[in-house]
């Protein structure tokens, strides 16, 4: 049986007067993968949001409840950059500095005080290797980031988010703004990196959810309507919502 | 349990736009809205001309009109060419009468001879380039970390409600004359360094402070617009990294916004090097190279409206050709300036 | 693939990112950063707020009736004359300026494609312009317009080198205002058949005009602070405006005059302050538009 790494608790989320997020309630269990689906505008991202309380940004937001990291309180008296440490994101655009490759991955390192050449060149060659794209990079670690692809672009900043060795991986629709091709390489990455990584990703393509995901979290009006083994939802969803939406009849 | 929490970070979207405003368009996109807007400038355009066809006007009407428009649009083209005109008559009114100044002195003997006396008919503008370069190196070294320091408080940690007052004084602070300034400098200033350190007061060194206040204004307006135009996906990836807010901002945003901030401290250094009134009124000016900061100095714009009011033929003429080596420094900046601006829209 | 296992790893790891450490140097580094960027915010705020209390406080008790006499001699330095020519400077050199530069900015926005060679040619010239120190301006003007042409040193030669000074100021800022205007106005107006002139001037110029408007008052801010352009365009004789072509100082020209002397310090403190509440006025109109311009942009976006 395997542990929970996030546990959430009558969560709710308001930016303003407008309720984002209602009473959610759910774990999410290490070293698997949960896919949140739903519409959009109907909270999934939100909710990935607080999970590293990148929601702190977003002004009128306030959120209630409790969010627990390994039985730890997210939002009680953990450091909010150890937390971000440990809970890494991947952003729905890709989003490298603009700096070399090397110095993309070495920042999150650099950032938590490492130093020495010898140990970054490590880091930096296991993380790539870690996100597939060591053969890919190792001859252009000096170029700039930027004038990447869109995929190899998104691939870099996995391998960055997995240079900090976070304990979960945060994924807000990292293959939207992908090619077919691209977006095939990350999901295949997903799969492989999730023994040693919990992985919670937003997508909101139905076919992704049910390629990678273990479990599948279905999301509508802010509320989680229905949460199940991705295999399960996908043929014998119980509630009627879930259904129309994974048949296509709305959203 | 029960928590709620409630972050205000001034730079981010407000609630209102938040999903579209995470990820403003970037420079790109707005490149092909520009784009886009040309094309439908063009395709009103050839809609116009398909109208006019169409509506039956009478002919003489329609005669008037095109000639109404034609003389329209021509007073449009000749204002358009006025400032083209103006740069063209500069160049040549200071150039030409510069040059040939220049002509008569001696290349060697203008730019490089250290003595500045015209009674005995010696030019050498040496100590005022040297002059020119040492004040305003003095004011960047003053300024422009002042300068970039308030833009990068203005940009991410002013509070919403301080910041319009805030930005209110640092256009003030642009607005205020040269003289103003200068009588500043004079009055508080040169006193402050006369009796502190072991000079007469007005110095170098009074004068890079001045300098160094006069182009807060321009240092600050341009790097916090370069900082507030840095995609937003930077500053949230450092975060999610586990960075601090301090290390986000200057690891990444600034060095996104580098060539945005050196652009803003280049034209600075225009500004420094091209003020006059204020520099003269605290410099001290004599024409020598100063030994020390506390020592008087005297820039090239000083050169000239200190002595301008009085000089005739060649001495006027060098004062002429002081103007366009000035002239030639800050076509220098200005391209400088350019190429870093275009840079940093890249 | 050479992975090396997760276990390996993060024993590998934890020694050196040790969390409790690195989270207190970051906090320090933070700390000091912070530091640097209010204190550095602090001294700009203070550089601003003494100057102006400074000059306001020093000035306001200097300041007596007499010096608003309309006489200048030399035991009452009265700045009226140079208040009146200032005035006078202001309105002509506008005059000259304001119709050029939008009608510059006009042709650069409706008559001419953004990439064409002339757009750039002007585009050119009008950022050189914008960074030619006034004192080039000066010597121009004393060249050109007081030598050549033959005004002499008087406030129509000033006001003419003033106004190529502020070509550029205004022919941006109404570019500026004219690009904001939304292209619906321009296209309903050239769908019922008006002419291109017609509806420049009558649809798009009319929004357009707040934004010009801020342009105009920053290039009378400028034109009230100028002195090196002036001493040897229109020269530094203190008397009240006879003609365009007589000399005649400004209230800047007459500040430095002044404190170039420094014979008269009472009064220099209290022409300072004359001047700076000027300057704090235009200041306060330009924001008070601006913020205009703001809430209304806000309100149409919505």
């Amino acid at each position: 049986m395997k542990n929970n790494k996030i546990t959430i608790k009558d969560t709710n989320l308001y930016y303003d007067d407008f309720h984002a997020l209602k009473d959610i309630n759910m774990d999410v269990v290490e070293n698997e993968i949960t896919a949140f689906i739903g519409p959009s505008g109907c909270g999934k991202s939100t909710l990935l949001k607080s999970l590293n309380r990148m929601n702190d940004l977003i002004e009128g937001c306030k959120i209630t409840g409790d969010l627990r990291l390994d039985g730890e309180d997210i939002y009680g008296n953990m450091d909010v950059n150890l937390l971000r440490k440990r809970v890494g994101m991947v952003f729905q655009r890709p989003n490298p500095f603009p700096m070399s490759v090397y110095d993309n991955i070495a920042y999150g390192p650099r950032t938590h005080g490492i130093r020495s050449r010898v140990e970054l060149d490590e880091i930096v060659e296991n993380s790539l290797r870690g996100a597939a794209a060591w053969d890919d990079f190792k001859d252009r670690l000096k170029q700039s980031a930027l004038g990447l692809s869109g995929g190899q672009q998104q691939r870099l900043c996995i391998a960055r988010a997995i240079a900090v060795e976070p304990e979960v991986l945060l994924m807000d629709e990292p293959t939207s703004a992908l090619d077919p091709i691209s977006t095939a390489k990350i999901e295949e990455l997903v799969q492989e990196i999730k023994d040693q990584y919990t992985v919670v990703i937003v997508t909101h393509n139905m076919q992704q959810a049910a390629r990678i995901s273990d479990v599948t979290a279905f999301f509508l009006l802010g509320e989680l309507i229905e949460m199940e083994k991705t295999d399960k939802i996908f043929s014998v969803p119980k509630d009627k919502r879930t259904e129309d939406y994974i048949t296509g009849r709305f959203g | 349990m029960v928590r709620s929490k409630q972050v205000n970070f001034e730079h981010q979207a407000s609630a209102r736009n938040r999903e579209d405003a995470r990820y403003p368009e970037s420079a790109g996109h707005q490149r092909d809205a520009c784009a886009r807007s040309d094309l439908r400038n063009q395709a009103v355009e050839v809609g116009d001309k398909g109208m006019s066809k169409g509506i039956k006007k009478s002919h003489e009407k329609q005669l008037i009109d095109t000639i109404k428009e034609g003389g329209v649009g021509f007073a449009f083209l000749v204002s358009a060419l006025v400032s083209v005109a103006a740069v063209i008559l500069i160049s040549i009114f200071i150039f030409a009468n510069g040059f040939s100044a220049i002509g008569k002195i001696g290349i060697a003997d203008f730019f490089l001879g250290e003595k500045w006396k015209p009674a005995m008919g010696i030019f050498g503008i040496y100590p005022m380039i040297i002059g020119s370069i040492y004040v305003t190196l003095g004011a960047v070294i003053i300024g422009a970390p002042i300068g970039i320091m308030t833009a990068v408080y203005l940009a991410e940690y002013c509070p919403k409600k301080i910041h319009p007052f805030f930005s209110g004084l640092i256009n003030l602070m642009a607005g205020i004359p040269s003289v103003l300034y200068g009588f500043f400098g004079l009055v508080v200033i040169v006193p402050l360094i006369r009796d502190n350190l072991n000079s007469q007061g007005m110095s170098l060194l009074a004068a890079s402070i001045l300098l160094g206040i006069m182009i807060l204004p321009t240092i600050v307006a341009i790097s916090q617009s370069s900082l507030k135009a840095v995609n937003p996906g930077y500053y949230e990836g450092s975060l999610a990294l586990g960075a601090t807010h301090e290390r986000s901002i200057f690891a990444v945003k600034m060095k996104a916004a580098s060539s945005g901030i050196i652009s803003a401290v280049i034209l600075g250094v225009g500004r420094a090097i091209g003020e006059t009134m204020a520099v003269i009124m605290v410099a001290g000016n004599q024409a020598i190279i100063p030994k020390s900061v506390l020592e008087g100095v005297r820039t090239m714009t000083g050169n000239i409206v200190i002595e301008m009011g009085y000089a005739t033929d060649l001495h006027r003429q060098a004062l002429l050709a002081t103007a366009a080596v000035l002239f030639v420094f800050i076509l220098l900046v200005n391209l400088a300036f350019s190429i870093f601006l275009r840079r940093s829209s890249q | 693939m050479n992975k090396t296992p997760a276990s390996e790893r993060d024993n590998g790891r934890k020694s050196r990112m040790s969390s409790s450490k690195s989270a207190s140097r970051l906090k320090l580094s933070g700390l000091i950063a912070r530091i640097f960027v209010k204190g550095g915010a602090l001294i700009t705020l203070a550089i601003i707020v003494t100057i102006v209390a400074y000059i306001l406080i020093k000035g306001i008790p200097n300041i007596k009736l007499d010096l608003f006499d309309w006489e200048y001699n030399s035991e009452n330095v009265s700045m009226m004359p140079a208040i009146v020519n200032t005035v006078v400077m202001v309105v002509v050199t506008l005059i000259i300026a304001v119709p050029i530069g939008i009608g510059a900015a006009v042709y650069m926005v409706e008559y001419v494609s953004k990439g064409s060679k002339l757009a750039k040619v002007i585009k050119l010239a009008t950022e050189t312009l914008a960074g030619v120190p006034s004192i080039v301006y000066g010597l121009f003007g004393a060249l050109f317009f007081v030598k050549f042409l033959e005004f002499q040193l008087s406030i129509l030669a000033g006001c003419l080198t003033l106004a190529i000074m502020i070509l550029p100021l205004v022919m941006g800022t109404t570019e500026e205002a004219l690009r904001m205007v939304p292209i619906s106005y321009k296209e309903g107006s050239l769908a019922l058949g008006a002419t291109r002139a017609q509806t420049i001037f009558k649809v798009q110029l009319g929004p357009a005009t707040p934004g010009i408007l801020s342009g105009v008052i920053i290039a009378v801010g400028r034109i009230v602070g100028e002195s090196a352009a002036l001493v040897f365009t229109s020269g530094t004789i203190a008397k009240p405006l006879a003609s365009m072509l007589s000399s005649g100082r400004t209230l800047s020209v007459h500040m430095y005059v002044l404190s170039g002397e420094g014979f008269h310090i009472e009064q220099t403190y209290a022409t300072a302050t004359v001047l700076m509440v000027l300057v704090l006025i235009l200041n306060g109109l330009s924001s008070l538009i601006a913020k205009r311009l703001g809430s209304k942009n806000e309100k149409e976006s919505k």
